[in-house]
């Protein structure tokens, strides 16, 4: 250190009585007085308020001061008021330590002034120490490469990609299959009365498509992913071709797929035992069997069954496919297609969308062959029930459509997980089994078609993806978000994104909001050019590091890496200031600034001594 | 013994545990005036060194308190220092060191009740204990 001795100024905020009240502060300011490198201590009435700031702001110029003790509330809330005088002043405002007397001291020691005295005297000590060893820290700045990588193109990864894209930003989208949509290619209709879903859509997938700033990677997937906040060094696989670049932001919007109930409720053993999203695929294709009957068995291998949630879209979702059936079940049989579909097979004869589906999904094998058979519409009323547990028709829209679903008489049975329905076959009719919970009776119901709500899981892809980019998963296999109250779009890592399904089950205009807030954050570093790294960061001491690499694991940010000197390297962007690895290095070769071994250890032996080294 | 009044070291993480004392403050909920909080930005950063050394420099006890399990500022720093301080109140055993001495709780930003009610009980276990047998050598 080859600078000036430390000269400290200590001021003592009596905060009107709250510290005055209970703590002598004048013989506070007298103790500090004492301390090895103070040249100045002070009280203040309001140490907060103008004529106190001006305090600190005149005795750093008149006292030369370069360190700062303010001795007063708590640093959560005033240390930035306090570190901008010191600023003002030319003190680098990490220079300064606050001593919390007032919450830590005043106020829960108001019985025992002479001990509370003597606290405050032993706290301010401590932060006299402390002071003295800090040093002035600067805030980095990293430049942004603006672009972006928004990964799947279905409904979230366009609607990303899309409001980026519109502020002026390149941005590559990449979605795995030949076609943007994701998930909705598979559905009829996205609201009741509504048109094709696909056509529903069309007009935002037009707009991608036409967009000149997004360069649309179909049959593509990302290979390689390196760097942080600003700087990620992307491979994209774009159907065959390599392309190399640098983004600065990434938003993943992977989706999610369907649950697979092998073996719940008869669904690889029966005919006409469908789950929902297939049930969709039927209607879409109009290629509904012809059915009397049908019934919805909902939380299918959800909420304790298998997955621990709610997939919250299912009740909505059977709601409009029951009033779908109810009202419009002729316009999906099949008529004038000649191609009605007597039965839906287990899995042999599925119709192509279904089979296709699941040969991806199970990595099995198409076999045997399509069976037709002469068309014979019913015309009578189709009997619908959906079997619940509960259900959660939330919102606006969907509690109208539950009302109208009562009008139309689709018929709701409760059922508690305990007493599950069970499914088998009597002759070749469907059977469900079940124990109704309002008339407290086991009863029997006969259907021609049964439908199972599964909830929506990750995609298989996520785990691979979660590595690749450092990002957690949850414990149900989603996408892991910072905070999720008050940072529900962001990674814990910086520069990176989530929004739609990929983090949990969702609904599209759920996805939609989704998406436009990660893009709308995502776009705060691009717009901006730079970010500005954490002061307080980890340091390795090169000389000390034996590369034992025990920090590149336990650091949450993934914050650590390996140089060509295998030893540990602080990627200073991403790194949070934890403190973890230093915490951790068996050679003390890592300690974090501003918060260092040294300075942690004076600080508590000046608490519990009487003595400042 | 009944005068004696031990001295404690409380690292709080910045925030949670502070958070949580300073909400104490704000509740005015009164407590023994032995501890000395050390503020460090996760519990994370606690070495088991700080711990050996605090005892060393006299202390009768060391609280190190943080997020609740889930909860980190950094994801899973908290997750971190249980481990630490599992292996730190070993060798405290081994080196004649009665392991209720290190405390280690998890006291979120709304638990002020929970910070001053840790300090009793952790105050009281200490004066039952009688001073930390490093103080009694120096």
């Amino acid at each position: 250190m080859n600078e000036e001795p430390v000269r400290i100024g200590v001021f003592i905020c009596h905060c009107g009585t709250n510290i005055g009240g209970f703590v002598d502060v004048p013989a506070v300011v007298e103790y500090a007085k004492t301390l090895p490198g103070v040249v100045f201590a002070t009280n203040n009435l309001y140490t907060c308020a103008e004529d106190g700031l001006a305090s600190i702001r005149d005795a750093i110029k008149e006292h030369r001061l370069n360190r700062v003790v303010v001795a007063s509330c708590t640093p959560r809330t005033h240390a930035p008021l306090f570190q901008g005088v010191c600023e003002e002043a030319g003190l680098n405002k990490y220079l300064f330590t606050f001593v919390n007397l007032r919450e830590h001291c005043s106020w829960v020691h108001m019985k025992e002034k002479e001990k509370a005295t003597q606290k405050a005297k032993d706290l301010v000590r401590a932060g006299v120490a402390r002071v003295r060893l800090l040093q002035p820290q600067e805030e980095a700045r990293i430049d942004v490469e603006p672009k972006a990588l928004v990964i799947g193109g279905g409904i979230s990864g366009m609607v990303a990609a899309l409001s980026i894209a519109q502020q002026g930003f390149p941005v590559y989208l990449v979605e795995k299959e030949s076609e943007f949509g994701g998930f909705v290619r598979n559905l009829n209709n996205l609201y009741l009365g509504g048109k094709d879903a696909m056509e529903t859509i069309k007009p935002l997938i037009d707009k991608v498509m036409a967009n000149a700033n997004i360069i649309k990677c179909l049959n593509s997937r990302l290979v390689s992913v390196e760097g942080f906040i600003g700087n990620y060094n992307i491979v994209i696989d774009a159907n065959g071709k390599e392309i190399k670049d640098k983004v600065g932001v990434i938003v993943v919007a992977t989706g999610a797929i369907e649950y697979i109930p092998e073996g719940l409720y008869g669904y690889d053993l029966y005919e006409n035992v469908v789950t929902l999203t297939e049930f969709e695929i039927l209607c879409k294709k109009k290629a509904l069997p012809k059915i009397n009957s049908i019934a919805f068995i909902q939380c299918v291998g959800s909420r304790g069954q298998d997955k621990s949630y709610c997939s919250r879209i299912c009740c909505n979702v059977a709601i409009k496919n029951a009033l779908n059936v109810v009202e419009n079940y002729q316009d999906m049989l099949g008529l004038g297609t000649g191609e009605i579909v007597e039965k839906v097979p287990v899995e042999m004869k599925a119709p192509e969308e279904i089979l296709e589906r699941r040969r991806r999904r199970r990595g099995r094998r198409e076999r045997g062959e399509e069976e037709e058979e002469a068309p014979s519409p019913t015309t009578g009323k189709i009997e619908v029930t959906i079997f619940n547990r509960d259900i959660m028709a939330y919102g606006v829209e969907h509690e109208l459509n539950y009302n109208r679903s009562r009008e139309k008489h689709v018929r709701y049975v409760r059922y508690t997980p305990e007493n599950r329905p069970k499914v088998y076959k009597e002759g070749d009719k469907l059977v469900i089994d079940y124990w109704h919970d309002t008339l407290k009776m086991q009863r029997k119901m006969t259907v021609d078609m049964i439908v199972l709500s599964t909830p929506l899981v990750n995609n298989p892809d996520a785990k691979e993806l979660s590595k690749m980019l450092k990002v957690p998963l949850g414990q149900d296999g989603f996408f892991l978000e910072a905070h999720v109250k008050l940072r529900p779009v962001d990674f814990a890592t910086d520069g990176i994104f989530v929004c739609g399904t990929a983090k949990g089950p969702a609904d599209i205009t759920e996805c939609v909001f989704q998406a436009q807030a990660a893009a709308s954050r995502a776009t705060i570093p691009l717009a901006r050019g730079f970010v500005q790294t954490e002061a307080l960061t980890a340091r390795v001491n090169p000389t000390l590091c034996t590369g034992c690499g025990t920090c590149i694991e336990v650091c949450p940010y993934k914050a650590i890496q390996k140089n060509k000197d295998g030893v540990a390297e602080v990627i200073v962007a991403a790194c949070k200031g934890c403190g973890c690895c230093g915490a951790t290095c068996p050679e003390g070769a890592i300690d974090l600034s501003h918060y260092t071994d040294m300075q942690l250890i004076a600080e508590a032996k000046a608490a519990l001594q009487e003595v400042i080294e | 013994m009944n005068s004696f009044e031990p001295q404690i070291i409380a690292f709080c993480c910045n925030w949670c545990s502070y958070a949580g004392a300073d909400l104490a403050g704000v509740s005015r909920y009164q407590y023994p005036p032995n501890a000395r909080i050390i503020r460090v930005m996760c519990s994370g950063r606690v070495e088991p060194q700080f711990i050996l050394r605090a005892f060393e420099l006299g202390a009768d006890g060391v609280l190190v308190a943080g997020c609740h399990i889930g909860d980190c500022h950094y994801i899973s720093g908290n997750e971190k220092c249980q481990e630490k301080v599992k292996i730190t109140s070993e060798l405290l055993e081994l080196l004649g060191i009665d392991r209720r001495r290190l405390r280690l709780e998890w006291i979120s930003a709304s638990e002020g009740a929970k910070f001053a009610e840790t300090m009793r009980s952790f105050t009281e276990e200490l004066k039952q204990l009688g001073p930390s047998p490093f103080k009694e050598v120096k």
